[in-house]
C-alpha cells in the first residue's frame, strides 16, 4: 500500500531567523493538506499575553478570506469574526524562553475548484497568567488550487526565530 | 515502510443524498478519522449513527464560537447525536474532522473528538461518547433535514499505531 500521508516539505529556521516561511509549487497530487507549525517570533504583538501572531495566505493572495474563531486565554472565552487572512497565536519575545507555539492546520480538498475551508487549532502556551488557545474556522473564497502557502508575522514585520519549524503534509484519499 | 494512515473509503456524491454510510469497517486499525466537506441542500446539521444504533446511548459536549458569542453545550442519553453545534447553510463551505479513538476494541465505550468549521456560522469542538463496547463497524452521516448535495465529499481514514 503506497503512503497516503506524505511529508511534502519541512522548514526549520536557522540562526539568522526568517522573515517568512513559504511552501511553493505544492503538488496537486494530494486530496488534503495538513500543516504543522511550531513558531516563535522576535516580537510580542499582544501586551497581555506576550503572544505574537502568524498570518497565513494562499497563492500570495491577501483577499477573500473569512474567519470565525473561538479564543480562550486562561480566564475567559470569546468569539470573533473578520475577513482578514487567517492568523494564529505563536510564542513571542515576552513569552517563556525556549517555548514555541503549536498549530495544526487542515485544508481539505485544496485542489478543487470550490472555495477552500480551513480548520485551525493553535496555542501559544507560556508560563504566565495569560496564554491563548484558539479554534478557527476559515474560508478562502477562491476557486484556484492552492499551490503556495506563506506564513509571516501579522503586523510588525518580525522574524521567525531559530528552531521555528513548519511541516507540510499531503494526504491522499485513495 | 507500510502505510499507517490509510484511506479506507471515500465518497464524492454525484447526486444529492440524505446520508452517507461507511460499512464493514475493518478492525485492523487503531483509530479512525473521518473528513467531510458537505454541501447542504438547506440549513441543516449532521446526525451520526454508529453501527446503525438508534438507541439513546449517545452523549456529547461542545465548545463553540459563533463569531460574536462563545459557549458550551451538552446532550446526554440522546439518539442519534448531532455532531455539529451549528446548522450549515446551503451556500456555506463547512468542513468536519472527526477522530474515533481505539474504535475496534470490544471492551470500552467508544469516544470521538470532532471539529466543525464554518466561516459563515462558527467553529466548534465536540467530544462524544457512544455507550457501547462493540467495535465500530459502520458510520452513517445523515442530514437533519434535506440532502447532501452533489460534490459533497466524505473520506474515512484508518490510522495504525504500529
Amino acid at each position: 500500500m503506497p503512503d497516503t500521508f506524505i511529508k511534502i516539505a519541512s522548514v526549520t529556521v536557522g540562526s539568522g531567523g526568517a522573515a517568512n516561511i513559504e511552501f511553493t509549487s505544492i503538488s496537486s497530487a494530494y486530496t488534503d493538506l495538513f500543516l504543522v507549525v511550531s513558531a516563535r517570533f522576535n516580537a510580542s504583538l499582544d501586551a497581555g499575553s506576550g503572544a505574537a501572531f502568524c498570518k497565513m495566505t494562499f497563492n500570495n493572495v491577501t483577499t477573500n478570506y473569512s474567519n470565525r474563531f473561538l479564543t480562550g486565554d486562561g480566564s475567559g472565552v470569546a468569539s470573533n469574526n473578520n475577513t482578514n487572512p487567517p492568523n494564529f497565536p505563536c510564542a513571542g519575545t515576552n513569552n517563556t524562553s525556549n517555548t514555541f507555539g503549536s498549530t495544526s492546520i487542515y485544508i481539505p480538498n485544496y485542489g478543487s475548484s470550490n472555495n477552500k475551508s480551513i480548520s485551525i487549532d493553535a496555542i501559544n502556551e507560556t508560563n504566565a497568567t495569560t496564554a491563548y488557545a484558539v479554534l478557527r474556522a476559515s474560508l478562502w473564497s477562491n476557486s484556484a488550487v492552492i499551490s503556495s502557502i506563506k506564513l509571516e508575522e501579522l503586523a510588525t514585520g518580525a522574524n521567525f526565530l531559530q528552531y521555528s519549524t513548519a511541516t507540510l503534509y499531503g494526504i491522499k484519499s485513495s | 515502510m507500510p502505510s499507517t494512515y490509510t484511506p479506507i473509503a471515500t465518497t464524492t456524491l454525484g447526486s444529492a443524498a440524505p446520508s452517507v454510510t461507511f460499512s464493514s469497517i475493518s478492525g485492523s486499525y487503531t483509530d479512525l478519522i473521518l473528513v467531510a466537506t458537505p454541501i447542504y441542500s438547506t440549513s441543516a446539521a449532521t446526525k451520526l449513527y454508529i453501527n446503525n444504533d438508534s438507541t439513546s446511548v449517545y452523549s456529547g459536549t461542545w465548545l463553540y464560537g459563533t463569531g460574536s458569542a462563545a459557549g458550551s453545550y451538552r446532550v446526554s442519553n440522546t439518539a442519534p447525536i448531532i455532531i455539529n453545534y451549528f446548522n450549515n447553510g446551503s451556500s456555506d463551505t463547512p468542513n468536519q474532522i472527526i477522530n474515533f479513538q481505539n474504535y475496534s476494541n470490544a471492551t470500552t465505550f467508544k469516544t470521538f473528538i470532532g471539529r466543525n468549521n464554518n466561516s459563515a456560522q462558527g467553529t466548534d469542538a465536540v467530544v462524544g461518547l457512544w455507550r457501547s463496547t462493540s467495535a465500530i463497524t459502520q458510520l452513517e452521516l445523515q442530514t437533519t433535514t434535506g440532502n447532501y448535495n452533489a460534490g459533497s465529499t466524505f473520506t474515512l481514514y484508518g490510522v495504525k499505531s504500529a
